[in-house]
């Protein structure tokens, strides 16, 4: 239990950060964005809005950094993430919560996928070091380095422009009404299918590599000498012995690459305009649509930290080393 | 990228102690077919960052009246809606590339070395407190802080881009470097020269350090990776000095003018290309460095081909190591367990040296 305690306080302490960062990050830029934006925008925002927006962007002079930070956390405590300008007056967590569960949806399907997929291969690969399947590292290696839009807009000139077997943008079929008959279940699923198989290609080979190298690093370990010596099956020493250690640090290490997959969706979403936080997180950096931005942020951290706390929780019932201290 | 050609090429040098490192040894690192090609195309990059003003057949912005057309032979990656030539793009486009990557890839070491090498010597509250604001920069995801705070800046130049990147990017390096230095801190190498009264930051740098340049190295190869993507992709969705070309711009154009809907693929493919080809060298330099750190992982420089000629069924738990003997004719093929982890940066020379012969 001592494991878990620990990595609740670390995961409170980093929350603190991630929402303290959101607070500094506007206050340590140079110039007035807020005057600026009110010259842009024209009077589309009323003077309260204006004030709102001072106080969330820290650009209120009457009150100490202090005072401002108090004030921030009882706004965020109160699920209060300010308005934003381009959908003015609808408040930033609505928006950020409608977009959510899309981008949820998305990073789930695709990393349950890239991971269970990456395992195995990495697991045939590193189990059969030295032979043909050694070729398939320079070809994950270029795999690894390939940024996710490029990926996404070969995908797309491929499979929809040229095929025209997927749709090149959306979340489903906009004649259809969002409810729960297989039919719309269905449309998102045809719609998602080429972002979510781009998200898995582009990011399996880093999960390939990682159960490949812990492959060759752990069966070289004694105790899986021990089993081949025993004469135990290759199958059995493979699964019983090898990968069932071998897989622990890609658990562990899921949690790193969680973000980077991550923001490697959020690109995807901007590319295919797929109606997630990432194209949110777009449609606010090319309006300098400054607090759905912190917003987008905000949600993105507070949502990878929870995926973090499953991760460890999987780790945990996984290593029995964790449950033995304390 | 001579500075990290310098740090790689270091490498076995500095963690030899014998006196036997000739000229020839010191590149043992670049024998590495897999490292070797990564240097190549990095080189490759190199001079057109270089170079590239002068290589470049064209202005990248100087309009023309070819709109949009296939490569032909006077524009040999074709050209956008606005008649500018891509090859031109690309070749000037290489330079921002390769020196945000370096910025960055500088910056970011600097930081992790700092932060890592000093929470793995001090330890105590000082250690728990550095390792903690490391695993919250990890925990963080990267790609959106970056966007937020570039995002917010009145002006995006290269340079700003390299320091949001290197102030976010350098906690991996530290963590790597942290264990590394708790593990050699107690060695007795440095316990001896404790013993005779070297001063911390003598300790610090002339025997802790030398034994952490291959991490360091490939931590910084793997920023650099990282740069390369994170400038491109702020370029990409329009973060960033339009007029200062580099890959992800060329995206930008090309995405933003239909270039997929007009099946322009001349305007995004190369670019792209590019990036994933620096990205892969820079990978395959780093398995070449992690090979060297961790020699289980090394094929000792056989190939399957090779293998199966000499008839070893490659096993699991064991590392073929062949010996050629000297004259005799009949090969001799040995097995030999590697029972223990070598410890990283001590004992790989010798290795190599064995695996060689």
């Amino acid at each position: 239990m001592r494991f878990m305690v620990r990595r609740i306080i670390f995961y409170v302490v980093t929350a603190w950060a991630a929402v303290t960062l959101n607070f500094f990050i506007p206050r340590m830029m140079p110039g007035d964005p807020v005057t600026a934006l009110m010259g842009r925008l024209q009077g589309q925002i009323d003077s309260h809005a204006e004030q709102a927006l001072r106080i969330l962007l820290g650009l209120d002079e009457d009150k100490s950094l202090w005072q401002q930070y108090v004030e921030y956390w009882r706004l965020i405590l109160h699920g209060d993430l300010g308005r934003s300008f381009t959908f003015f007056p609808q408040p930033v967590g609505e928006i950020v919560m409608q977009a959510l569960p899309w981008t949820v949806g998305l990073v789930g399907v695709a990393t349950i996928i890239a991971f269970t997929l990456g395992t195995l291969v990495g697991r045939s690969i590193g189990w059969r070091r030295g032979t043909w399947a050694d070729s398939a590292l320079p070809i994950s290696a270029f795999f690894s380095a390939v940024p996710y839009f490029w990926l996404a807009l070969i995908a797309i000139s491929v499979f929809s422009v040229r095929l025209g077997w997927f749709p090149s943008s959306g979340s489903y079929d906009r004649a259809m009404v969002p409810n729960w008959s297989f039919e719309f279940i269905g449309s998102v699923i045809y719609y998602g299918f080429l972002p979510a198989m781009t998200i898995v290609v582009a990011s399996v080979s880093g999960w390939i590599l990682g159960m490949r190298n812990m492959m060759v690093t752990v069966s070289s370990e004694d105790y899986v000498t021990v089993a081949q010596a025993k004469g135990l099956k290759e199958r059995t020493v493979m699964g019983g012995y090898a990968s069932r250690n071998a897989i622990l640090p890609q658990v562990s290490s899921f949690a790193l690459s969680l973000g980077f997959v991550v923001g490697g969706t959020l690109i995807m979403e901007m590319v295919f305009s797929y109606q997630g936080i990432g194209y949110v997180l777009f449609t606010a950096v090319t309006t300098h649509d400054y607090p759905l931005m912190q917003g987008c942020f905000l949600v993105i951290t507070l949502a990878v930290l929870v995926a973090n706390i499953v991760a460890d929780f999987v780790y945990a019932a996984l290593d029995p080393r964790t449950r033995q201290e304390g | 990228m001579a500075i990290d050609l310098t740090l790689l090429a270091d490498t076995p040098d500095v963690a030899t102690d014998d006196t036997t490192t000739s000229g020839k040894q010191r590149f043992v690192f670049l024998r590495n077919s897999k490292s070797l090609t990564g240097f190549v195309i990095i080189a490759f990059f190199g001079i057109l960052a270089i170079f590239g003003q002068w290589l470049a057949p064209y202005d990248p912005g100087a309009l023309s009246a070819d709109l949009l057309q296939g490569p032909s032979s006077a524009h040999w990656l074709g050209t956008n809606q606005l008649g500018q030539d891509i090859l031109s793009q690309i070749i000037i486009g290489a330079r921002s590339v390769m020196i945000v990557g370096l910025i960055a890839g500088v910056g970011a070491t600097a930081i992790g070395v700092l932060v890592g090498v000093t929470s793995g010597y001090i330890g105590g509250i000082g250690d728990e407190g550095l390792s903690m604001l490391a695993n919250i920069f990890l925990v963080i995801p990267q790609l959106p802080l970056i966007i937020i705070i570039a995002g917010q800046l009145p002006s995006v130049g290269g340079v700003t881009v390299a320091a949001v990147i290197a102030v976010t990017g350098w906690a991996w390096g530290a963590r790597v470097l942290r264990a590394q230095t708790l593990s050699l801190r107690r060695r007795d190498f440095v316990e001896a020269a404790r013993a005779s009264g070297e001063s911390t930051w003598r300790i610090i740098t002339a025997e802790i350090m030398p034994n952490l340049t291959a991490i360091i190295a490939s931590g910084f190869v793997a920023t650099v990776v990282f740069a390369v993507l994170t400038q491109t992709t702020l370029a990409f969705i329009g973060i960033g000095d339009p007029n200062d070309w580099n890959w992800g711009t060329i995206l930008f154009g090309a995405q933003n003018n239909q270039a997929l809907q007009r099946g322009a693929w001349w305007w995004f493919v190369p670019a792209g290309l590019c990036i994933a080809l620096v990205g892969m060298a820079l990978t395959l330099i780093n398995f070449g460095i992690d090979e060297f750190v961790n020699p289980r992982l090394r094929s000792v420089g056989m190939n399957a081909r090779s293998l199966r000629k000499r008839g070893i069924r490659p096993r699991i738990g064991f590392t073929p190591v062949v010996y050629e003997a000297p004259g005799a004719s009949a090969r001799k093929s040995e097995l030999v367990t590697q029972s223990e982890l070598i410890d990283v940066t001590e004992r790989a020379p010798h290795q190599t040296k064995e695996n060689r012969s």
